[in-house]
């Protein structure tokens, strides 16, 4: 490494010599057996870390299975819930709720989302305050606890300007901003990663505007967009705190309206059951989360699958 | 819809278009199409304006009743007794005792994920284990509650017969189980900080004779270290947040204490359980709901202002 010097060296060059060899030696000297134990046990260290994550997500799936598993059959999602016979009682209300509920949350955050994406990509001027100003603000919104949006709801939705009622409508409207920094986020990622090539191509051969993020961009952009999509209407299949303050609270026993009467949600209708001092009834609570377990997973791994799948590099 | 310009417009002998590349028509539907966009974008201004509204004027209301001193210099959380208190640290350090277990969890356990993924995983393993973590991040907050009621509080009793266990409810037990559920969050952004790190700095560390240990925690770590920090202050203000794993494990009592076998009320639990009931619009109570909720907002509002400048840095330097 340190060859002699073919000129003697003088001054500035003979200090910067000695100084390469002394680095080179001690880092040389430095792996030697007690460098490779303490890498062998940082990398255990390591595995020990992501296996405890890996493992406590098992855990929790095996634990909702052995919970509820006895309870599970049709009257689970035939029978309507009771206080009083845990073994007859079911989800029927509370995920006929879920069901209009995340229905409402789909037809408002998709043109919303998508829509807002597409301005702040396509249209907007990143130079000027207010577009700034959009995109920051999203960026915070994304952070803000669910149990705002619930108070939101409460004083916007349900009382205030809207003035709902706690009916079904107002969780929608809630659930879709509470999921809606989601859907931009993603949605504009996705719209980011399409080439200005597309563009420009689509420009020039006389396509406006509009036609040019129809036909091109969107098309192309299509499996991030769904990605955010799913990961939201599963975050709203699988969220309660919201719900508890704009009115998903109470034992719905018969089928529920969007625009009137009192709902409930699964995920709301399972904190019931399991607030509940019997047995029986945390028996069919877990059986209630094995039933939206499957649901949200199921929509989160075909997500992840679907980015995974479609992502390209151009 | 729009003819194409050259085609419509006559062309001279040489075959070039003679008319002007102006638009031919005033493309009304483009217009329209531009107001709904914009509309979109500007509505989630609309969503923060119509939060602060709805959280500051009960806010202002719950003040005129209740002094700054009585919210803010008094120890006693009992809102809706008749003799009402209005200290709020109880309920404050109900939530600061989360944000601590959770994060005593969430950053070793995350950045063990986040460094092993980055840096000693093989592009297989990632490509297996990162969805699976990302699946973990989607588990309803519900079921997390409960399992952290049902079975990992009765095995904390089991693995810990020394502690008092006096309730049912333990704050520690919950912390763990929001620690537990933000590990995805922090692993991943993490993940993200210390991918951007540029190869050179790697290549240059093993050139001077470093081993993958020191490369990944002398050099990697500190240079992603603003993502980390954001990852880590982000799970922090998710930890603020978090309603139902807390309001079904930690219990619902006010109390201003540290022991994680205690039961404590947080903020966002006491807005679960007092909003629950149908409490008319106007009363002490309802405006209660709105000061903490205030609180709540400001405290997350801090948090993400910080992740997002940190993030923004790792961002400029590298990319």
């Amino acid at each position: 490494m340190a060859s002699n010097p073919i000129t003697p060296a003088t001054g500035r060059a003979s200090l910067a010599i000695s100084g390469a060899r002394a680095v080179t030696a001690r880092s040389l000297e430095a792996s030697d057996r007690g460098d490779q134990i303490r890498g062998a046990v940082f990398l255990a260290l390591l595995l020990l870390g992501i296996g405890v994550a890996l493992l406590s997500l098992a855990a929790i799936i095996i634990w909702a299975l052995i919970e509820g598993l006895p309870r599970v059959d049709p009257r689970l999602v035939t029978n309507a819930p009771s206080t009083v016979q845990p073994g007859e009682a079911g989800f029927r209300t509370a995920l006929l709720g879920s069901l209009m509920v995340v229905g409402g949350v789909i037809g408002l955050v998709v043109p919303i989302g998508v829509g807002a994406a597409v301005y702040l990509e396509e249209y907007a001027d990143r130079e000027r305050w207010w577009n700034r100003l959009i995109e920051l603000n999203i960026q915070n919104l994304a952070g803000v606890p669910s149990i705002v949006f619930g108070i939101l709801g409460l004083a916007f939705i349900v009382r205030g300007p809207l003035s709902l009622g706690f009916v079904a409508a107002a969780g929608s409207l809630t659930l879709t901003l509470l999921v809606l920094p989601t859907v931009i986020i993603a949605a504009r990622e996705a719209i980011r990663a399409v080439p200005p090539s597309i563009r420009e191509g689509s420009l020039a051969l006389g396509a406006t505007r509009w036609q040019t993020v129809r036909r091109q961009v969107l098309p192309a952009a299509l499996p991030g967009v769904m990605t955010g999509i799913i990961l939201a209407i599963a975050r709203a299949t699988g969220e309660a705190a919201p719900l508890l303050l704009v009115g998903a609270v109470t034992f719905v026993t018969y089928n529920p309206s969007f625009l009137e009467g009192a709902y409930s949600t699964l995920p709301v209708q399972i904190f019931n059951y399991s607030s509940r001092p019997q047995a029986e009834f945390r028996v069919l609570a877990m059986a209630g989360v094995i039933l939206m377990l499957g649901l949200v997973l199921a929509m989160n791994s075909f997500a992840v699958w679907l980015r995974n799948r479609f992502e390209q590099s151009w | 819809m729009t003819s194409n310009q050259a085609s419509a417009s006559p062309t001279t002998r040489s075959g070039f278009p003679s008319g002007s590349l102006e638009a031919s028509s005033p493309r009304y539907a483009e217009k329209a199409i531009f107001a709904f966009l914009a509309f979109c974008g500007v509505l989630s201004v609309g969503v923060t304006t119509a939060i602060v509204i709805s959280l500051l004027m009960p806010t202002i209301d719950f003040f005129r009743q209740v002094t700054l001193e009585q919210f803010f210099l008094d120890t006693t959380w009992a809102p809706r007794q008749a003799t009402g208190r209005f200290g709020v640290w109880p309920v404050v350090v109900g939530t600061l005792n989360i944000v601590i277990w959770a994060l005593l969890v969430a950053i070793p356990i995350g950045l063990a994920s986040a460094i092993y993924l980055s840096e000693y995983a093989s592009p297989r393993t990632r490509k297996i284990v990162k969805p699976v973590l990302e699946v973990l991040a989607g588990i309803p907050t519900v079921a997390i509650g409960l399992f952290a009621f049902f079975a990992l509080n009765p095995a904390a009793r089991l693995a810990l017969p020394f502690l008092d266990w006096s309730g049912i409810f333990s704050v520690g037990v919950a912390g763990v189980a929001v620690g537990l559920m933000t590990v995805p969050l922090v692993a991943s952004i993490s993940d993200d900080a210390m991918r951007a790190v540029p190869r050179a700095l790697r290549e240059g560390a093993y050139g001077l004779g470093a081993n993958k240990f020191k490369v990944s925690l002398r050099v990697v770590f500190p240079a992603a270290i603003s993502g980390i920090v954001a990852s880590i202050v982000l799970a922090g203000s998710r930890a603020v947040g978090e309603t139902m794993v807390v309001y079904i494990a930690a219990g619902r009592t006010p109390n201003l204490t540290f022991d994680p076998t205690e039961s404590v009320q947080t903020m966002t639990a006491y807005i679960a359980g007092t909003a629950t009931g149908d409490i008319p619009t106007g009363t002490l109570d309802y405006d209660t709901i709105f000061a903490v909720g205030t609180l709540l907002f400001v405290m997350t509002l801090v948090l993400n202002v910080l992740a997002i400048r940190l993030v923004r840095r790792f961002r400029e330097a590298y990319e």
